[in-house]
């Protein structure tokens, strides 16, 4: 007391001893939401994860934390139709992020690089055959074999990648890049053996523990087109398939391909690259009941590719296709309208879907689907067990990806079942929507549109459409994530805590709240500009 | 402008920090280590602006100052808030006298400071009412002979602290213990009151600016090039109070971004009675979208005798866009 100066009775006290925190009756939490694109992606790909790595420069971890769930992304950021762009929340905000763009700029700088994948441990000694190289059967090998199984895959064709092969056309995907992304998924450990058609899958399963069907849906559907005298008819999947082969399809001048479906723009654009002058699509509906997508019509358009709507094929006889109009009813079914029109062809090409050559089960009861194809349960095995399907063989949307994820999957559950247990997925996240971001924090950016080669030049060559980004512009597009619902450490929330009630943890450790003080304003959830705090009522 | 935004597409460089951008391109709130010159366990509301103003305004006036700064402080909120006896928030010599005296006690440090050969920098800071109102006289007294000292105006736009009277910096319309919303004209009245910032620039000292709670970075730049500069200086800070604006706990910051967006708190900076660079509106909004949020607005939006007071808003507004320059369709920030 006799130290203290006039007046004064007390030490000096900090207001620290207040604990401020009891006045809370809501608490902030750091939440990780689903990001809309890695909710969207049929692969299931943790785009939101590698985006952040690639955003930092460090590209050989975010190819690493990429190829966890797909091991093709040159491959997928060429063929995907990236389901993921058309969710981004930045599409409500400019345009959507070139995620497609950025995962082919990995791809591509693995292959240039040579990154392999990590060495397999240990063997598990079980052994798992997969039928078919496609999309869906190499990323099952290869999930499979990063688990320590050994793997033989037996191909009907003389070489690996199914329809990334013998469907997509050349200018789409580079044979090279295929060839030495199978190669680094053989590189693991995988056997492939090829001209190896599986005829009764009870007999080939002999001596493995489980297998994997992923046979695809190689058979052309038919209609039946009545035709005359020199009608050249022929069939989208047997096109697409002899351009890999030593002689080019003879298509002559004057091209009709039937049907509305990516494959049928496939070979209109490919044929225009034969050298036809005139590649004409007949369909039909109208073009917004196209099955194809959008950007791949603009594409076609682009290159003359012509579309005929509202017709049907009635008729063929040497050089002359007679079509009729059709109207759609109240349904939206095409009805015929009986007006004819004579249209000149030297060929005719038909894309109308394709079926799964279930012979190699025809033995074995109950594995056929009433939707077509094998039917499986939702851990992707059959009825028999120890018997997975999956990719274009079984229901679903038929698209490189899908099989990707399909395989995956088949793989995870492939390896739950060899080991006697029941493979269950993480819960999901809650969806991080638009509407939880505080996009006032982020600036406009311009989207990197991919160079495309102008369609004169595209037209007669079978060089690549769509051109890559180069280091700079790939850093660029990454940079434009918003990070949706995942923190991504901007210091928002630890600046405007009127309390300083939030700990910085250091990079790469986020953030912690310090309950002492935190008085549950919620100005840290309004300020972050990607929704990643969640304010929740405290329990009283 | 001082402040200039980087261009950074992820974020822009108007979050706090970033984990991408190089150390010196963050904020001084971004810092691990920074000074805290406002600590926790301080009594303001949830949400509270001032708190919130007053902390990044002194962290960076520490920075500036290699922390080695005094306060004078007027009554108000950020006094009874941050200092009832024996506690203290504040991290840094920090004196109260009266309500009125803070630019006064202030001159007097830094003439102490002078005297003693000491390099010891002087701030001052105080609420609306003790800037605008009832320290006026020892303000302009200060700017007036050039004192070396930078006074902050925390502006909440009423006197809080005693329960949400008007004051000179009370927006029309605006509705305070003492202009309640009744009558023909409900709420604080139009055509009266002090545009203090303009006031401060009248007096040709070297720097004056104002700012938000809204624009960290802006904020910081500000209070840097101020501690740059000796003679009398003055920033005008806009805070929005919860409580007096009627405003939920988490919108402070939200509110005062639309004072900016709005057009209807001018953000600028100058000096020797010049304004010299002004920060742009990203994307202009109608007041309406300012005072809706807010309770104290709210008898404007009742029926239709609100329309002609949010028009006259709007003619401020764009008369303040058009004054500063607030919007450049060339620029792209």
């Amino acid at each position: 007391m006799e130290n203290k100066p006039f007046a004064i009775t007390l030490d000096v006290g900090s207001s620290r001893a207040n604990h401020t925190g009891s006045w809370r009756s809501e608490r902030p939490v750091y939440a990780d939401h689903l990001p809309p694109c890695n909710g969207a992606c049929p692969a299931g790909e943790d785009i939101q994860g590698w985006l952040y790595l690639a955003e930092e420069g460090r590209y050989r971890e975010a190819f690493e934390k990429l190829t966890v769930d797909n091991p093709m992304p040159a491959v997928m950021g060429r063929v995907c139709y990236h389901p993921c762009e058309t969710a981004c929340n930045r599409g409500k905000l400019d345009r959507a992020v070139g995620i497609n763009a950025v995962e082919r700029f990995l791809g591509d700088e693995a292959i240039r690089r040579n990154w392999r994948f990590p060495k397999p441990p240990a063997s598990s000694g079980k052994r798992v055959l997969i039928v078919g190289a496609g999309p869906s059967g190499l990323a099952a090998a290869y999930h499979l074999a990063r688990r320590g199984h050994a793997v033989t895959i037996r191909d009907a064709g003389p070489m690996a990648g199914g329809m990334m092969r013998f469907g997509i056309p050349k200018y789409r995907l580079p044979r090279d890049v295929l060839d030495a992304e199978i190669a680094r998924i053989l590189d693991l450990g995988v056997t492939l053996e090829l001209n190896a058609k599986v005829d009764d899958i009870k007999d080939a399963m002999q001596g493995f523990d489980a297998a994997f069907l992923a046979i695809g849906a190689q058979l052309a559907k038919r209609a039946y087109v009545p035709a005359g005298e020199g009608a050249r008819i022929l069939d989208a999947v047997s096109v697409l398939r002899s351009m890999e082969g030593a002689e080019a399809p003879k298509l002559g001048r004057r091209v009709v391909i039937y049907g509305g479906g990516n494959t049928a723009i496939d070979v209109a654009r490919t044929a225009r690259r034969l050298g036809a002058e005139e590649a004409l699509i007949v369909y039909r509906r109208t073009r917004d009941r196209m099955p194809a997508h959008d950007f791949e019509v603009e594409e076609a358009l682009d290159e003359g590719v012509m579309m005929k709507w509202l017709s049907t094929i009635k008729h063929m006889e040497d050089g002359k296709i007679t079509v009729e109009r059709m109207q759609l009813d109240a349904k939206g079914f095409p009805q015929p309208t009986g007006t004819l029109e004579t249209l000149e062809a030297d060929s005719l090409v038909l894309a109308l879907g394709q079926d799964v050559d279930l012979g190699l089960i025809k033995d074995v009861p109950g594995l056929i689907s009433e939707r077509g194809g094998i039917a499986v349960d939702p851990g992707m095995m059959t009825q028999l067990p120890g018997l997975f399907a999956g990719g274009d063989a079984v229901p679903a949307e038929r698209t490189v990806t899908v099989a990707m994820g399909h395989g995956k999957k088949a793989a995870a559950n492939i390896d739950a079942w060899l080991k006697g247990e029941i493979f269950e997925n993480a819960p999901k996240h809650a969806d991080a929507v638009f509407e939880r971001l505080n996009t006032w924090y982020y600036t406009d950016a311009p989207h990197q549109v991919r160079a495309k080669l102008d369609a004169a030049r595209r037209v007669d060559s079978f060089a690549e459409v769509v051109q890559g980004l180069d280091a700079d512009t790939a850093l660029f597009e990454a940079r434009r994530c918003l990070s949706c619902g995942n923190c991504f450490e901007c210091d928002n929330c630890y600046g405007v805590c009127p309390d300083n009630a939030i700990v910085k943890l250091g990079t790469g450790n986020r953030y912690r709240i310090d309950t002492d003080f935190c008085k549950g304003c919620g100005l840290c959830a309004a300020e972050c500009p990607c929704g990643a705090i969640d304010m929740v009522p405290e329990q009283i | 402008m001082v402040y200039t935004p980087v261009k950074f597409y992820q974020t822009g460089t108007h979050t706090i920090g970033n984990r991408l951008l190089p150390a010196e391109a963050r904020t001084v709130q971004s810092e691990p280590d920074r000074a805290n010159a406002l600590s926790c366990g301080h009594r303001a509301c949830q949400g509270c602006g001032e708190a919130l103003g007053a902390r990044y305004a002194v962290d960076a006036a520490m920075r500036a100052a290699g922390r080695d700064l005094i306060a004078a402080n007027a009554t108000g909120c950020l006094e009874v808030f941050s200092t009832p006896y024996p506690e203290t928030s504040w991290q840094i010599p920090w004196i109260h006298s009266l309500f009125g005296n803070a630019p006064a006690v202030a001159t007097g440090i830094a003439a102490a400071m002078k005297a003693k050969g000491r390099s010891t920098r002087v701030i001052a800071q105080g609420g609306d009412g003790g800037t605008t109102d009832i320290g006026f006289g020892c303000l302009s007294g200060m700017f007036e002979r050039n004192d070396d000292v930078l006074y902050m105006c925390y502006d909440n736009e009423a006197y809080m602290n005693t329960g949400v009277q008007r004051s000179s910096a009370t927006p029309p319309a605006a509705r305070t213990a003492t202009t309640p919303a009744i009558g023909k004209a409900p709420g604080n009245a139009f055509g009266q009151g002090k545009d203090v910032p303009r006031i401060a620039l009248a007096h040709e000292i070297p720097y004056v600016a104002t700012a938000t709670v809204a624009n960290l970075r802006d904020l910081e730049a500000k209070v840097t090039r101020a501690m740059s500069l000796h003679g009398a200086r003055y920033i005008h800070v806009l805070v929005p109070c919860p409580l007096g604006w009627g405003t939920a706990s988490h919108e402070t910051i939200k509110i005062a971004r639309l004072a900016m967006e709005t057009g209807l708190f001018p953000v600028f900076e100058g000096g020797h009675g010049e304004v010299t660079a002004v920060l742009k509106i990203r994307a202009k909004r109608p007041v309406e979208e300012y005072l809706q949020p807010q309770k104290r607005f709210a008898h404007l939006f009742r029926d239709e005798t609100g329309r002609a007071a949010i028009a006259h808003l709007q003619a401020i507004a764009d008369r303040n866009i058009a004054r500063y320059g607030l919007i450049d369709p060339a620029a792209e920030v």
